[in-house]
């Protein structure tokens, strides 16, 4: 006779599918430097010494990633809410203009607008008499931030059209005008709700700068790469990429999490 | 006579090709109370959103205090500093406390001074009976509380007619009552008023005049006794019969 047997209860995730994500990395890295390690032949350093010589170079051209999504999310930002805002003006052309921008921007590869703004801006500008030279990562740093500035403005859209439109009418029959009601009574109430979904823009973006390497910016990316050129070492290339896969995440992982937070304190109430 | 405070002729307003009213007229003096009941989708809400111009009328007129509403060239501040309104959803601005709700359009559309405005915001929240509720957020404030708060909100533009719109319908029995004392109070001290509601026993005791209104129209009205207890319009019977 069969016994019934009792299917074993799934165990209660310890770690959030993130963590689990980031301690697979860890593992992977692991793995990679022992398969490497024994790749070594003889009489070379060792592959976390070569690793280890490499970071400083490497922590450089990380914070340029950093310094660029800053900049990237602070532009973006200011010229995403005008024109998200601007979506739901009562003038059809400034609204029609405004819904086309953004549009064009969130649809377009974020590679090719930044092949266009290296392209397209100039190396060089005369300010006053002074010639100003305008470096890449600049550059990039503006071809970065236009897809970013598109995705807020339909964010700030988004959460406008979310705050129910009791609150216009309520405003309205206390005499309220479209412009107070808009940043005295609308805007503040996005605010909270946007805040979640920015910080989940910033994560995106952060984790999108490498691309930056192909415009020829010495970033993290292109850093790596060429260190491992002057390496010249083929057991090298898996755990190198590696780590800097484990730098993004320990940067941007803090981020999800906040985000995840804020979510589900906002919520709650 | 004197003239009425508002006095509505013959208005007709459309959505999308459906006639939503079609043809309403009624006078309210000064002082007066009025309440407006009807089944569902009659056109009620609409009715009460014309008189402060939130909804523009096809046809007809109407005219407050003097003032006709739907004249391009109106001044609508003007108009709505003298016409408050309460809504079903309370919709008080969640991100402000009660007492910067109650002070807001004072301050800001008014431009009133800041220190005499708290003072008379602070003195209608204590009259709807929400003393040391100045500093809650409507979040943590019962629907009842939130809808006296609304009231006291709308009294803070100084109005000299006040409209309510099934103020009590999203409210549970308990608190129906108190938010209900709140306006009897406003219309015994004289504010002139036009309430819709399905609270017949309310409408009975404190209206002057009771509109039904059915598809757009006006079918029955008169002072409550009579129009409670002698309604002739089959129609008026039947909503009547279903309701009480
Ligand atoms: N802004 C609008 N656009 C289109 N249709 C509308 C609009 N406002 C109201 N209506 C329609 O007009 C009709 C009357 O609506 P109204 O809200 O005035 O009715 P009501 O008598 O207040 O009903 P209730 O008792 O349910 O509140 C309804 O059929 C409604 O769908
Ligand atoms: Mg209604």
């Amino acid at each position: 006779m069969l016994l019934p047997f009792r299917l074993a209860r799934p165990a209660e995730p310890v770690f959030s599918p993130t963590a689990r994500w980031g301690l697979m990395l860890i593992v992977l890295f692991a793995l990679s430097v022992g398969a490497a390690e024994a790749q070594t032949s003889a009489g070379q350093p060792g592959i976390l010494a070569t690793i280890w010589k490499w970071t400083p170079l490497l922590a450089q051209g990380f914070a340029l990633n950093i310094a660029i999504s800053f900049l990237a999310m602070a532009i973006g930002t200011a010229a995403g809410v005008p024109l998200g805002i601007c979506q739901i003006s009562l003038l059809p052309p400034l609204r029609g203009g405004s819904w086309f921008v953004t549009q064009f921007f969130r649809n377009s590869p974020w590679l090719v607008l930044l092949f266009y703004c290296m392209l397209l801006l100039p190396f060089e500008v005369n300010i006053a008499g002074h010639i100003v030279p305008i470096p890449g990562w600049i550059k990039s740093t503006v071809g970065l931030s236009l897809p970013v500035m598109a995705n807020m403005s339909e964010l700030v859209r988004g959460a406008i059209r979310s705050i129910p439109a009791g609150q216009w009418e309520a405003a309205d029959a206390l005499a309220f005008s479209r412009r107070q009601i808009l940043w005295m009574i609308i805007l503040p109430q996005c605010v909270k709700r946007m805040t979640p979904p920015w910080m989940n823009l910033y994560a995106i973006l952060t984790v999108a700068t490498p691309l930056c390497s192909v415009v020829g910016v010495s970033e993290a990316m292109t850093l790596t790469r060429d260190a491992l050129a002057s390496e010249a070492r083929n057991e090298l290339l898996v755990p190198m990429y590696l780590y800097l896969l484990a730098a993004f995440f320990v940067y941007c992982y803090p981020i999800a999490r906040a985000t995840q937070a804020l979510e589900k304190k906002f919520a709650v109430k | 006579m004197t003239e009425p405070l508002i006095r509505i002729q013959d208005i007709h307003k459309s959505f999308a090709k459906v006639e939503v009213l079609s043809g309403i007229s009624m006078d309210v003096a000064k002082g007066e109370v009025v309440c407006v009941i009807g089944p569902s989708g009659s056109g009620k809400s609409t009715l009460l959103r014309c008189v402060n111009a939130l909804v523009p009328i096809d046809k007809g007129s109407i005219v407050v205090d003097g003032q006709e509403v739907h004249d391009p060239k109106l001044d609508k501040l003007a108009l709505r500093r003298k016409v408050g309104m309460v809504f079903q959803q309370y919709n008080l601005f969640p991100h402000k406390t009660a007492l910067e709700n109650v002070m807001m359009a004072p301050v800001h559309v008014l431009k009133q001074d800041k220190k005499e405005v708290e003072a008379r915001a602070r003195g209608l929240i204590k009259k709807v009976r929400l003393e040391g509720k100045e500093s809650s957020y409507p979040g943590e404030l019962s629907g009842g509380q939130q809808q006296r708060v609304a009231i006291a909100r709308s009294l803070a533009m100084q109005p000299e007619v006040m409209l309510f719109d099934e103020v009590t319908a999203a409210l549970d029995p308990e608190t129906v009552k108190e938010v209900l004392l709140a306006i009897r109070e406003l219309a015994e001290e004289g504010m002139t008023c036009m309430i819709v509601t399905h609270e017949m026993g309310f409408a009975r005791e404190i209206a002057g005049h009771v509109y039904f209104t059915d598809r757009g129209v006006i079918v029955e009205h008169g002072p409550p006794k009579e129009f409670f207890s002698g309604a002739k319009d089959p129609r008026t019977r039947q909503f009547l019969s279903q309701i009480l």
